[in-house]
């Protein structure tokens, strides 16, 4: 039966690569997109600055004399971290909101019947949204400087590795989030419903040993206590946390690894269902 | 417009003579639901390498169904179709690099050239590098479009638009090309140039080519036609043969009180006599002879007379009883609100 196919002269076709090179071309799409819409550029560079300013010094003076947890910093340096998670948090899940925008347009329609692995699929589009959100975390990692924290290299390849695997895991569950949805406001009222609460509990706004029993717990579960955690451990080497900056960081990648087997088990539900 | 004639040596000499009889796909009691509603309902036809085939059925019929499952997009929930060779069900990834698809709505990006665009279809598919670039070089002529290789999507017409689409779906060399609604959106001249197109494509690189689409006159270019209403293939053939077994010509006649000036026709000349949307229709040889006797025998009850060789959609009313437009129209908000 397989004769019929082979009568059309094509060019130099490499069955290899059907995840590589069409993971690369969305990932690439992603980024062309991104730096073709200059208010998301304007966007990504400014919201971070707007963020710890107005954020950090607002709560910065009305809790100042509570002069949190670790080691009596200024609030300003203690939020620093939680801040960083999260812009990369918003940013991730965000950017997933093009999934929806490509099934609409008709985009993605052209990429099913493309003879493309679907995991190909979830590792264009989810390392696209992971690289816009760590580079702009590590832009917000420009203002280090301003809380006193001088990094050296070592130590910023880890805080670049941990932003990349939060980045990576928000994105992920931003992909399988978004892959079943087909409207924006369905998706900003369930990633409302996530993102707040996981932010809230991860130790940005407050220390976990500060913390009540129940949210403690909760706190315990929350993977992005451990980036947050993380990157306290690597901007304060001098301050205390109870899990050590091995275990945050085993805890993140096992955190991407889940959440991208999960969107790699949504978008594989081929169906009897219009694909879009 | 510049729709040109692509270059020969691509499939000069690759074809055997015998190759245009074979058939490239097939479809056998293909049946799809919605949760309980039946889309298609036991569908089978076959398409010969390089046809112009044409699915043609109102909206609701199960055209779009259809097209979605030969696309691969979606799995039939009982029936086969192969398509070179290939199952749609079992060998979705092979059959894949088979066909090239088109759809109605708009899948290039517009924030990318249309350069861009095929370079990233090329790598979908797993082309890459130098033989990528003359290709895509080579269907932005084909198109048209050479010279607005490097501007951004956006910028272009609808028709320039629909032509990249077509690039786009042909870039990696398909042996089937599915099209649905193609000239949705364009202007005469337009469709025109596309349906050449397709012609071309077919005639000189063995191309085959399914067309989904509810406009007559596009379905009356095509080789052979598949007509489905409500999930049932209700005729096949060659618009000529499915248009010649009505026989003679089509007569319509308007009157205040159709039904009544049916049933005395029948009685009067014994003939079959149909009334829709308030109007009496006939099938008839020598129409022309024929409706003299009509208006004289009853003169008062005729508002117009119109006789005309019968069109595919007196062969669509023929074979289901109603018109092309009007009665499905329930089962089409139902279907495309999904």
């Amino acid at each position: 039966m397989a004769t019929h196919a082979a009568t059309f002269p094509r060019p130099n076709v490499s069955h290899g690569n059907d995840v590589w090179l069409p993971a690369f071309t969305l990932w690439w799409r992603e980024i062309v997109r991104f730096y073709r819409q200059r208010s998301r550029v304007i966007g990504v560079i400014a919201s971070p600055l707007l963020f710890w300013i107005v954020i950090g010094s607002g709560f910065g003076t009305s809790f100042r004399s509570e002069s949190n947890g670790a080691g009596g910093q200024h609030y300003l340096d203690y939020f620093y971290p939680g801040a960083l998670i999260m812009i990369v948090l918003f940013t991730s899940i965000f950017t997933m909101m093009s999934v929806i925008e490509d099934r609409k347009e008709g985009f993605l329609l052209s990429v099913l019947v493309a003879p493309v692995s679907r995991s190909a699929i979830v590792l264009g589009k989810v390392m696209g949204g992971t690289t816009l959100a760590t580079i702009q975390g590590l832009i917000f990692l420009a203002f280090a400087p301003f809380v006193g924290v001088h990094i050296g290299f070592g130590a910023l390849a880890l805080v670049a590795l941990t932003v990349f695997l939060v980045s990576f895991a928000l994105t992920a569950l931003g992909f399988a989030i978004a892959w079943p949805m087909d409207s924006s406001q369905a998706f900003h009222a369930i990633i409302n419903l996530f993102l707040i609460p996981l932010w809230l509990l991860s130790g940005a706004l407050f220390p976990l040993s500060g913390a009540s029993g129940w949210l403690r717990f909760l706190m315990r579960i929350n993977p992005l206590t451990y980036g947050v955690q993380a990157l306290r451990d690597l901007l304060y080497p001098a301050s205390q946390g109870n899990v050590s900056l091995s275990e945050s960081l085993a805890t993140l990648v096992l955190f991407s690894l889940f959440m991208f087997g999960l969107a790699f088990i949504m978008v594989n539900r081929r169906s009897t269902r219009p694909a879009a | 417009m510049a729709l040109r004639t692509p270059a020969l040596p691509l499939t000069a000499g690759s074809h055997p003579h015998n190759a245009a009889s074979s058939v490239i796909i097939s479809v056998q009691n293909l049946v799809h639901r919605y949760d309980s509603r039946i889309a298609l309902n036991g569908v089978s036809f076959e398409v010969r390498r390089a046809e112009l085939f044409g699915l043609l059925g109102p909206n609701g019929s199960g055209k779009t169904t259809m097209f979605r499952i030969l696309s691969t997009l979606m799995v039939p929930a009982a029936g086969r179709a192969v398509i070179a060779g290939f199952d749609i069900a079992k060998e979705p990834s092979q059959l894949r690099r088979q066909i090239g698809v088109v759809f109605q709505s708009q899948s290039i990006d517009v924030k990318l050239t249309a350069y861009e665009n095929l370079m990233h279809q090329g790598h979908l598919y797993g082309l890459r590098g130098k033989p990528l670039k003359s290709r895509i070089h080579e269907m932005l002529s084909h198109v048209g479009l050479a010279d607005r290789a490097n501007e951004k999507a956006e910028t272009f017409s609808g028709g320039m638009q629909r032509r990249l689409e077509l690039a786009k779906g042909l870039l990696h060399h398909p042996s089937v090309l599915l099209l649905d609604e193609p000239t949705t959106g364009l202007d005469p001249g337009a469709r025109i140039d596309l349906w050449r197109y397709l012609q071309i494509l077919r005639d000189e690189e063995q191309v085959t080519v399914i067309v989904a689409t509810h406009l007559m006159d596009e379905a009356n270019k095509c080789d052979r036609l598949a007509f489905l209403n409500e999930g049932k293939l209700v005729a096949l053939g060659t618009p000529t043969d499915l248009k010649e077994e009505i026989g003679g010509d089509v007569i319509v006649l308007e009157a205040k009180d159709p039904e009544s000036l049916a049933e005395k026709l029948s009685m009067r000349f014994n003939i079959a006599t149909q009334v829709l949307q308030g109007q009496v229709r006939i099938e008839r040889e020598h129409g022309h002879r024929f409706i003299t006797e009509v208006v004289e025998a009853f003169p008062g009850d005729i508002d117009s007379v119109s006789v005309s060789k019968p069109s595919l959609e007196d062969v669509f009313i023929r074979r289901t009883g109603h018109r092309f437009w009007t009665e499905s129209a329930p089962a089409r908000t139902e279907l495309e609100k999904r």
